[in-house]
């Protein structure tokens, strides 16, 4: 869609908490809005971040829409490269186990069902941030 | 250089606004394009033209419709982030059947569509807020 034609490397980064403040869900639309533009996007989670992917998330208690099965649907955006700082996750408590399994299809071998969650160390984030182009952070 | 601007915070409350008002004016003053300014989350109350700060403060909001008129700058609510927060234009107002509306000049709201565009098109996207 750009008139250049040229792809762009969007990366997102996730550092707060799902609920307690908006920042999290505004991330998502602007993740799903772009996905239309065909960018070479990628989403990284640090922080307190790490808890939008906690699986079995209940929100009934704060009386707030519970919008954990977007990140599921991600996949399907075409969205795949989600990032998770692990020493964030390790700092919490938390393993790959606590978050939720994300998935996508991909149709160049047979819509085989692949992992969309990759483990980085902090090294490997500074060079995932030296590649991008453009750079949210929410 | 092409700069695209991002504010995310409101104005008074948090500094963004503020610096990203500086940054447009210093770089379009070194002569620079600025591609567009996107505003995002409690951003989009920098566009409220209710707004009536004491005399003796700086006004956010004409400040940036000021600029816009002076340099033909694109300043953009968001849509999505507006209709929650209140923001409403003339089109708005009849659609939702609001008894004002209140985008300052030099305003206008469209989509997030906006601001990946903005990333796309401009060298730099530069981001204020926290």
């Amino acid at each position: 869609m750009s008139e250049a034609g040229a792809t762009k490397k969007f990366l997102y980064i996730n550092r707060k908490a799902p609920y307690g403040t908006i920042y999290a869900w505004e991330s998502l639309e602007v993740v799903l809005i772009g996905a239309a533009f065909e960018q070479d996007v990628s989403l990284l989670f640090m922080d307190d971040g790490v808890y939008q992917l906690i699986k079995g998330m209940d929100t009934k208690g704060i009386g707030m829409k519970n919008f954990s099965a977007t990140y599921s649907a991600l996949g399907d955006y075409d969205v795949n490269k989600i990032y998770v700082d692990k020493d964030a996750l390790a700092e919490r408590g938390l393993t790959l186990e606590d978050l939720q399994h994300l998935v996508w299809e991909d149709e160049n071998e047979d819509w085989a069902e692949k992992d969309s969650i990759r483990l980085v160390s902090r090294d490997e984030i500074a060079g995932l941030l030296e590649e991008q182009d453009v750079i949210f952070n929410f | 250089m092409k700069f695209g601007i991002m504010v995310n915070e409101g104005p008074y409350t948090h500094q963004a606004s503020d610096s990203a008002y500086f940054f447009t004016k210093a770089a379009l003053d070194k002569g620079h394009e600025i591609f567009r300014v996107f505003f995002y989350h409690d951003g989009v109350q920098n566009g409220t033209d209710f707004t009536t700060p004491p005399q003796d403060d700086r006004n956010v909001v004409k400040r940036w419709s000021e600029l816009a008129q002076e340099h033909d700058l694109d300043l953009v609510l968001c849509v999505a982030a507006a209709q929650r927060r209140g923001l409403v234009d003339e089109d708005e107002q009849k659609r939702h059947g609001k008894d004002g509306h209140n985008v300052a000049p030099g305003f206008r709201i469209s989509g997030l569509g906006q601001l990946i565009e903005a990333g796309i098109q401009a060298d730099r996207l530069v981001v204020f807020g926290d």
